[in-house]
Formats: structure tokens, sequence, C-alpha cells
């Protein structure tokens, strides 16, 4: 099927109500080519979700089994959900807000509780659904609606974060790249244990107008000069990866600390 | 073969993604302006196009590249609906063993909540170490696991009620455990628990307050917060019970009102009920109620009598849509509908306040020629019987109503007993909040007998009010 066909019988509408340009649909539309790469149902998936805009992907799209739960509480929903009945298989679709600031103790919990949950953090880099307003992964100096100045605190690396504590599935992907993406998504539904996915995603009406990029193509074309895959960066000088930020699955944190530079 | 590439216009938001991704430039601005108020597309150059999809992953659904046949694709589309599986209703009432030996037991207040919660069937405890509750949250690790159950320990209270409420979705009776401050931090969990109706069982052992307070000493501090701690504040069912064996019979009550009403059904004890061991009769046979499913129903209400709407578990085949905004029997969104969110609100009342008579459960001693009523809860309820008693040897006119549900409050009671003209007490381990919630029902004076230090109240205190004026 193509991906509109996959829209009309997986989703509970075809039409969102997505921003013009938001990287969202891609992720929607990248699971869906995943699943139907797998030769899996939407429904032989069950979802949680949190607050936001990556919340209404779930709760209002995906034609399954969801719950949408409180700002940050989708992963705790996701273990008891799993926990209680071991042969549904969860999926957790939070945003960056959701589960690296406020959700943050959940996730890093749910890393050193090895439950086999999928987690998917769609990155916009703050929080679109409020405003705009600076989030855990907005990057240094970058303007939002509570930073006009320029963000001042340092940004998480979710993939860091979750190499960090204890995880052994981490993958990052950006939009900019959707066979890549669902390539990543494959490998990740049809993978065991817990598993965590950035997906870094444009948001060009709230991230975008306010960094002088408000058009979603260009912040695409930001994404492929800034991001490298990690098979194009291993080879890399520290000069050479200085200011790019590596894409791919990562299992241990040893094999992803090689790609990062001193400054970061 | 030249690929067939069409851009529905109508959902075209004229992002200009396809035109940025498509690395044959196939796609141009047309002269239409879309309905995100932006060009929408249109294809110029289908001959060079290579099929790679770029365009379409990136677009919301306007793009459709080399579609099936339409008979194909419905066909496709019909073969799914119809892997849905037949299921029977369930749920109801049901006649179960006792898990322990029927027999008399001597056991602490806590240990009576693990096992009336076994007992009635509850399967899932997550929890998080806090005084007094923690024997509750040590003993369901250690029996869970013999009863196929799950046990989980949640990094915060948060996560612990959260962790119930998938449970619960998931279709096993799950509950939690806590005091004071964990309780505060659950309220979110249980607006949700309200409003997407979800059933759960969330004791509260009250210690004394307000913050830390008094970790290990009782309290009734929790009253007003069990009822009106949530943003929202629809009607709660909340019960507390005076004794080791009234805490077993109300721990499977809170169980089968929560699967009935499918509400968060919150039991309280507090820090002296906890550890008090008493004797407790645990009889052969138990009632059990199971939530209700018919498939096909909508899962939500507002139903037509306001009873509780048909509850599946996750993995049944509904595409359940579970969300704390306002939504529609069907689980939908609809945010923007002012009556539904009336209507929706008034239903959460009205499935508890139009089943207050049948939710009506008090202890009442000497009533009928009361000149002075005491109204005690929980724990207090102890003494003030002994009081109460000791005061009518003396010949006064006083008698007792101890509510074992709480909540819905049961002012229709408290109203009839106004109308002799009595003088209403209340002593409580708090520095007086039930007092504010009975001189809301009625205009007779009612005294507030506060007593916030952390000890349970001395029946003799109560005695020499009774018969002598002073507290």
């Amino acid at each position: 099927m193509n991906v509109r066909e996959l829209r009309e019988s997986c989703l509970r509408q075809v039409r969102t109500t997505f921003c013009p340009g938001c990287g969202y649909e891609i992720f929607i539309n990248c699971f869906l080519k995943a699943i139907e790469g797998l030769g899996r149902r939407m429904d032989d998936y069950c979802f949680t979700a949190g607050i936001g805009c990556s919340a209404w992907v779930p709760n209002n799209y995906f034609r399954a089994d969801n719950f949408h739960t409180a700002h940050g509480r989708a992963v705790p929903a996701a273990i008891g959900l799993k926990l209680a009945n071991p042969d549904l298989e969860v999926i957790t679709i939070g945003g960056d807000g959701d589960l690296a600031s406020i959700g943050g103790n959940h996730l890093i919990h749910a890393i050193r509780k090895r439950v086999p949950i999928a987690v998917f953090c769609l990155n916009n880099y703050l929080y679109g659904m409020t405003g705009g307003q600076a989030g855990p992964t907005t990057p240094l100096s970058s303007r939002t609606s509570t930073s006009l100045d320029g963000n001042s605190e340092e940004p998480f690396d979710l993939v860091k974060l979750v190499l960090s504590v204890g995880g052994r599935y981490a993958s990052r992907y950006p939009t900019a790249y959707p066979h890549l993406l669902k390539k990543g998504i494959e490998s990740m539904l049809a993978a065991d244990g817990f598993r965590f996915m950035e997906v870094v995603s444009q948001c060009p009406r709230q991230y975008g107008v306010r960094n002088e990029s408000s058009a979603a193509s260009s912040m695409i074309a930001w994404q492929k000069e800034h991001y490298l895959s990690k098979e194009k960066a291993r080879g890399l000088s520290s000069s050479e990866l200085n200011g790019k930020l590596v894409f791919g699955n990562f299992r241990t944190a040893g094999e992803y600390v090689q790609f990062l530079t001193e400054e970061q | 073969m030249p690929h067939v590439i069409t851009v529905d216009h109508s959902l075209c938001r004229g992002c200009n993604l396809c035109m940025e991704l498509c690395p044959k430039s196939i796609f141009q601005d047309s002269a239409d302006i879309g309905p995100a108020g932006l060009k929408v597309k249109e294809v110029v150059s289908p001959d060079n196009c290579t099929g790679c999809g770029l365009c379409e992953l990136c677009c919301p659904g306007a793009i459709s590249i080399d579609p099936l046949p339409h008979e194909v694709f419905t066909s496709i589309c019909a073969e799914q609906k119809d892997r849905l599986v037949e299921r029977p209703a369930r749920g109801g009432w049901k006649q179960v063993n006792s898990l322990l030996t029927p027999g008399r037991y001597f056991m602490t207040g806590n240990d009576a909540i693990v096992e009336a919660a076994l007992a009635a069937g509850c399967r899932f405890f997550a929890g998080y170490p806090i005084t007094p509750a923690n024997e509750i949250l040590e003993e369901m690790s250690r029996r869970m696991k013999g009863l196929g159950g799950k046990f989980i320990q949640a990094e915060d209270e948060i996560a612990s009620v959260f962790m119930v409420m998938g449970a619960s979705w998931a279709g096993l009776k799950a509950m939690t455990a806590t005091a004071g401050p964990g309780f505060a931090l659950m309220q979110e969990g249980l607006s949700l628990a309200d409003m997407a109706e979800v059933p759960c069982v969330i004791v509260n052992v009250q210690r004394a307050g307000p913050s830390t307070g008094q970790a290990t000493r009782p309290a009734a501090m929790d009253m007003r917060e069990a009822r009106y701690g949530s943003h929202g504040g629809v009607q709660r069912i909340v019960l507390y019970p005076d004794s080791v064996q009234e805490t077993f019979d109300l721990t499977i009550e809170s169980f089968n009102l929560a699967e009935r009403f499918r509400v968060p059904v919150i039991l309280l004890s507090d820090g002296y009920l906890s550890h008090l061991s008493e004797k407790v009769e645990i009889g052969e046979r138990l009632r059990i109620y199971d939530r209700v499913y018919v498939p096909g129903e909508p899962a939500f209400g507002p139903t037509p009598d306001s009873s509780a709407p048909s509850m599946p578990r996750f993995g049944d085949g509904e595409d359940l849509q579970v969300t704390g905004s306002t939504h529609d029997r069907s689980g939908k969104r609809s945010t923007a509908d002012t009556s539904v969110q009336e209507n929706l609100v008034f239903y959460l009342d009205r499935k508890i306040l139009s089943r207050r008579e049948e939710l009506l459960d008090c202890e009442e001693m000497f009533l009928d020629d009361a000149e002075v009523v005491v109204v005690a809860f929980g724990t207090v309820g102890r003494s003030a019987r002994w009081a109460v008693k000791e005061a009518r040897k003396t010949g006064r006119a006083v008698g007792l109503l101890r509510p074992r549900v709480v909540y819905p409050f049961p002012s229709q009671r408290i109203t009839e007993l106004s109308k002799s003209g009595a003088k209403f007490v209340v002593p409580e381990m708090s520095q007086g909040q039930m007092s504010f919630v009975i001189s809301q029902c009625i205009t007779n004076e009612v005294v507030p007998l506060p007593q916030p230090n952390g000890q349970i109240i001395d029946p003799r205190r109560i005695f020499r009010y009774l018969t002598e004026g002073e507290w």
C-alpha cells in the first residue's frame, strides 16, 4: 500500500491537525510503512502517550488501543500495561518535554527496570503545543517563547542519557531521512527489551519562526547539513565531527561516545 | 513503467517538503491556495519520478503514488476487519473461596488490607515506600508472586498510580498504598482515573501533617483531600474503617465498588489502625464483583442511566481511545464542545450521587432520642463509641453516627438527625475538617473537637466533653 492508503486503513482519519511542515507527519508515515514492512497490523500494538503534540499521534490517529495519560506519565502507564499483560506489545510515544523533563524520572527508571517496551521520543526541541517554551532539549542559544535572548541551559543528549543509565537500545533518527527513520523503526519494533528512539523532528511553527528558519524545508536542509549517520561518521576525525550530530542505532554508551567531540 | 502521482489539494498544507525532498524536482507550486493558506503543490514532471517515496513519507496524506486498484484496497481493508475475534461478555457478581483457610486470625490493619485485596482478586500492586504504609508494600511483594499477580516498586507515587491505571486497562484489579505526602503526589493520576473511569483502589494510611509532619503518628488530616484534592473535583467514593476486621471487609468492598462504578476508590486508614493487631474472622466464601464488559458497547459515559459503562481491556480488539481529555462515549476527544464537557462532568458526579442511598453505610448507636450526636470517622469512632456508651450510663442523651463510607457524604442521614434539633459534635484527629462538611448540611449547632497532635483521641477526653462540656 502507499502511504495514503496506509493512512486510510491504519489511522482513525487521514487528515490530521498538525501544522504545515510538521515532522510528526513524517514519523506517522514512517511508522505505518515500518509496520507494513514487518507484516504487522496497527492493532497488534497498543500505545501510551503523555501530553503535547506527540500524544496526538497515537491517541487521535492510530487505530489501536491507546491510553492518553497525563503529562510525562506515559512510561509508567506502559509499564503497568506490559506487566499486567505481557502479551501486549506496548509502545510509548512522547515528546521531549514530556519524556525528558516532567517524565524524566520515569524514563530513566524504566530503563533500570528493563521493562520490554518501545519508547519513541518525538523531539521538536521545545514545547510546541503550549506555545514554544524552552525544554530539556532546546539547544543552547536557541530562541523560544521563554528564552527570547537565547536559551542558556544545557540541553540533554537523549541518546547519551539513555545509554549512560544502562539502556541497551537507543537510536536517533532525524525526519530529514525518512527511509532511514522507517528502517530504524522496523528494527526497533522487531527487537526485544527496553528500546528508545529519539526522532529529531522539525517544528516550523514554534521553533523555526523564532530561529530564522520558519520554513519546514529549510529546517530539513539544516538537519541534512548537521546530522550524520554513524556509518558516515565512522572514521572521521574529531575536527570533522565538530558541530555534527550522529544518528543511528546504538547499543552501548561506548559505541556512542566515540562520535562525540569534546564540546559535546 | 511511469509512476502515477496525485496530490489531493484538500489535504495539501503547502509545506514545501515534497519539493525539498524530491531528488527529481517533480513538484512545484500550483496557483491554488490550500486550506492552510499556503500554495498547494502540483506534479509537473511525473515521468522523472523514480518512485523513491520520499515525497509521500513527508506528506500529510495528500500525495498518493501508484495507488492499488480500488477493489484490491477495499478487500485488504475488509480482511483486516474480519480478523476481529468474537468475544464473550464478562463480569458481574460471583462467589469465590477465601484465599486463607476460613477461621479466626490475628493480624494488623496493613496485613488485613493485603489479605483482603488479594481475596478480592487484586493481582497488580505498584507502590513506593512510605511510613506508615510500608508493610502493605512489603507484604504485597511477598504474597503477589505465589498468586501469579504482579508487584512492582515504582520510582515514586506518581508512577505508582499510573502503573496501577495501566494495569487496570490491561484487565487486572490493581491497587496502590501510600500516606500523606505520597497521596498528594497521586492526585494528578487520580484525576485521570476519575475522568477516564479507571477502576482502582488507593489506600491512604493517614499520618500527621502538614508535609512530613509526624510520619509515624496517626491522624485523619487527609479527610478533605481524599474528596477534593484533585483538579476537577468530581465525586469520589471514600471509605474509612475503625477496626482490623472492618479494614478487611471494607478493602473487599473498595474493590467491588471500584469495579462496579469504574472509579478510583480511596480506602483510608491511619498510623494507628495500620499497625493495630486485632482479631479478624475470615469466612469461607466472598462475594466479588468483576467489571462488566459487553463487546461493542461504548467504553465511556455518560450512560443513559448513569451506571458504569462497559469496560474492555487492551487487547480485546476494541481500538480503545482512553484519554483524560474531554471525550465522547467512544473515547474520542471532544474538547471544543461545551455540552460534551458539561454532560461528562455531571455524569461523573451522578454516577456516584444517583446511588448514594445504596452507598449509605453508617454505624449508628442511641440515635433515636439523642440530643447530642457524636459524628466520628475511622479510628476516632472507637474512642467515641466508648465515650457515648459511658455517657449514656450517666443519663446523657447522646448518640453516635459513624459513616464507614465517608463520601459520598451521608448528608441525607445527617439532615434527618438534625430535625430533632440535636447538637452535633465532631471529634477529629485533625484541626477540624469534617465538622465543616457537616455544617454545610444543617443549621444545627456543630461543635468541632479538634486534636491534631498525632495521637489517637483518648476516649476519656470525649467522655469529659460529653459530661462536662470541656475539650
